[in-house]
């Protein structure tokens, strides 16, 4: 019996407390407090591997208040003190990535702040605040003494050392190989093929040849390997006895090529021919330079034009107005945005790797040739790992598998470029 | 011999100290590639003064002995000198010598803005008309690559247009990727990306053959001969 009454008292109780919580809520009380903001987790500092120093990396995960419904956290706010931990001042701050619930379940994504003003060997102390939409602040979480110092190798470019030496050995190796005599074969580059007969037609024509390096310094492969290429081409142009034009965007660029032209026609016995003023400066300025080339184009008529190099927006400027006159056109770049406009344009194209492979090919030295073959690894290499990269991909989709998903991770690790 | 052996050497040397810097972040080898940038900077400032000699020279020549065309030599040269003019002096510059060079209301600003701007936006417009004239040689259906290419270039063109939305806008979700602009992206996305990037790894393979042999001395045909 007297449990009964009990039970009741409670329940009564219970109804009028309820009761009074609805009116206190109807009448505008303050709700009470909200439950304190949760911080960031799993906060880590430590010094930034791979770089010369002078820089420390905070590193955390996501608050679980990012999850909130209501006022969710939205962003970090680093804080940093030297030396004590006392006295922090604002370092950086970063947005929450306010993934979609079920990824944020599947995989906890770091987030960082690189602060890159420390001084090597000093101590440093760090804590992290999630910030709400509303400007609430959860208590900070604090971590430290941390130091930055300077590394001896770069950790995260392990993987294009590795690279880079198996494509360079590989390169030594045919080298060496085909020295030996072993003889190598090489594809046909139309392109190439045709440069002695787009110099003859010039020559027969007894009008000039126009030799275009593109609008970039020499401090762009490109343009080296343009330079490169009119060495080989200024012997047979020399040989013929052909005039050459070759205006240039840049001064260094009309330098070098001076100098490479005038050992050509010396190499071959025709110093007397060359002139400086077959090489020359227009402008520094992309569209004076290719109003002035244009310009020389239509005076001047050549029969065969020669565009190797860097080219941005004047490619199709330059291969249009050779087009009209009727000229020969050679082009190449590895400018993969300005291709279309050349294999539109132009007679023959030299494509990306072409460019730089002409050398060689037209020098048709064994040491030379070795290093053709020895891109050729690269390229198997390259599309071994694709074959297998795209294969394990799929699996790891197909199949919904981590230990895939891992290794394709892995593979794509391989190739990733560090900054 | 010297004018071979130097110059592949400082090659050597230079190329063999910037992939060591690539790969060692710590002093003094982290900031070699931005020293040397500088390096090279100041020497093409300096080779800057061969150009413009170069310029003036030419014309100067083309000027003396009437040759054909000489009046726009003569263009080109009073344009260069009463720019280079105004540059250095900064003649009717608001804030006088000590204010920016192309202070907005100075002659230098006018000279930029109202002769330079304009004839340079002259040119790259002259691209719409190049685009057109190109695109027509090589859309032309000559044979199965190039029909393709075609096929290909039309449903972009279409695809970046509000027309190629509406034609195919009643087609269900279901069939949603046989949209015009859907298919117009995938070719761009996808066939188009993956040959870029083929090409892409094509040419790094070349830069690192190029940058070798330069680097060991094989090629020299920069220095006119082989040296052989």
């Amino acid at each position: 019996m007297n449990r009964q009454t009990s039970a009741i008292r409670v329940f009564l109780f219970a109804c009028l407390a309820l009761f009074a919580a609805g009116r206190a809520y109807a009448a505008g009380e303050p709700a009470p407090p909200p439950l304190p903001l949760m911080p960031p987790t799993d906060v880590r500092a430590f010094d930034t591997p791979s770089d010369g120093g002078g820089s420390i990396t905070i590193e955390f995960g996501p608050s679980p208040d990012e999850a909130a419904p209501n006022d969710p956290v939205v962003s970090y706010a680093v804080e940093r003190a030297a030396c004590k931990p006392e006295k922090f001042s604002f370092t950086g701050a970063t947005s929450a990535r306010l993934l979609a619930p079920r990824r944020r379940a599947r995989e906890t994504p770091a987030l960082t702040i690189v602060d890159s003003d420390t001084q090597d060997g000093a101590d440093y102390f760090y804590r992290v605040v999630a910030v709400a939409r509303s400007g609430r602040r959860s208590d900070p979480v604090a971590i430290g003494p941390v130091q930055s110092k300077a590394q001896w190798f770069a950790v995260n470019k392990l993987n294009l050392l590795c690279l880079g030496a198996i494509v360079s050995l590989a390169i030594v190796f045919f080298i060496e190989a085909i020295r030996r005599g072993k003889k190598p074969f090489i594809r046909k580059i139309a392109g190439l093929d045709a440069v002695d007969e787009a110099i003859g037609r010039a020559t027969e024509m007894g009008r000039p040849i126009l030799f275009v390096p593109g609008i970039n310094d020499m401090n762009d492969v490109q343009t080296v390997a343009a330079v490169i290429i009119l060495g080989r081409i200024a012997r047979t142009i020399a040989e013929y006895d052909t005039r050459l034009m070759m205006p240039n965007t840049r001064s260094l660029v009309m330098v070098a090529a001076r100098e490479t032209v005038k050992e050509a026609y010396t190499a071959v016995g025709r110093p007397d021919s060359y002139t400086d003023e077959m090489i020359t400066y227009l402008t520094d300025e992309q569209l004076g330079y290719a109003a002035g080339v244009t310009g020389m184009m239509l005076r001047e008529k050549p029969a065969t034009c020669f565009y190797l190099g860097g080219f941005y927006a004047e490619s199709l400027i330059l291969a249009e107005a050779g087009n009209s006159i009727g000229a020969i056109q050679i082009a190449g770049t590895a400018n993969p945005d300005q291709l279309p406009f050349f294999v539109a344009a132009c007679d023959y194209t030299l494509l990306g790797e072409e460019l730089f492979a002409a050398s060689a090919y037209l020098s048709n030295e064994p040491k030379q040739l070795g290093s053709l073959k020895g891109q050729d690894v690269g390229k198997a290499i390259a599309m071994l790992v694709i074959l297998i990269g795209t294969a394990v991909e799929t699996a790891a989709t197909l199949a919904n598998s981590d230990l895939l998903q891992r290794i394709a991770d892995f593979i794509h690790g391989l190739f990733r470029v560090a900054a | 011999m010297l004018t071979r052996s130097v110059p592949i050497l400082i090659t050597f040397v230079v190329g063999v100290v910037l992939v060591v810097s690539f790969f060692i972040p710590h002093q003094p080898f982290g900031k070699l590639g931005e020293d040397f940038s500088v390096f090279f900077d100041i020497i093409a400032s300096f080779a800057f003064f061969l150009g413009g000699g170069n310029l003036v020279r030419i014309h100067l020549e083309t000027v003396g002995k009437r040759k054909p065309g000489w009046g726009y030599s003569g263009i080109t040269l009073v344009s260069f000198f009463v720019t280079l003019f105004i540059g250095f002096s900064k003649i009717g510059n608001p804030w006088g010598i000590q204010g920016d060079l192309s202070e907005y209301g100075s002659p230098f600003y006018v000279i930029y803005e109202s002769i330079f701007t304009p004839a340079s936006a002259t040119m790259y417009a002259l691209l719409a008309f190049y685009v057109a004239s190109a695109s027509y040689r090589a859309f032309r259906a000559k044979n199965l690559e190039a029909t393709v290419l075609l096929i290909a270039a039309f449903v972009i063109l279409l695809g970046r247009t509000f027309v190629g939305a509406v034609l195919t806008a009643w087609l269900p979700d279901s069939l949603a990727f046989l949209r015009i602009p859907n298919l117009a992206n995938w070719i761009l996305v996808t066939p188009n990306l993956s040959g870029q990037r083929a090409i892409m790894i094509g040419i790094s393979l070349g830069i690192i053959s190029t940058s070798l042999k330069l680097i060991l001395g094989i090629e020299r045909s920069y220095l006119g001969g082989d040296g052989e």
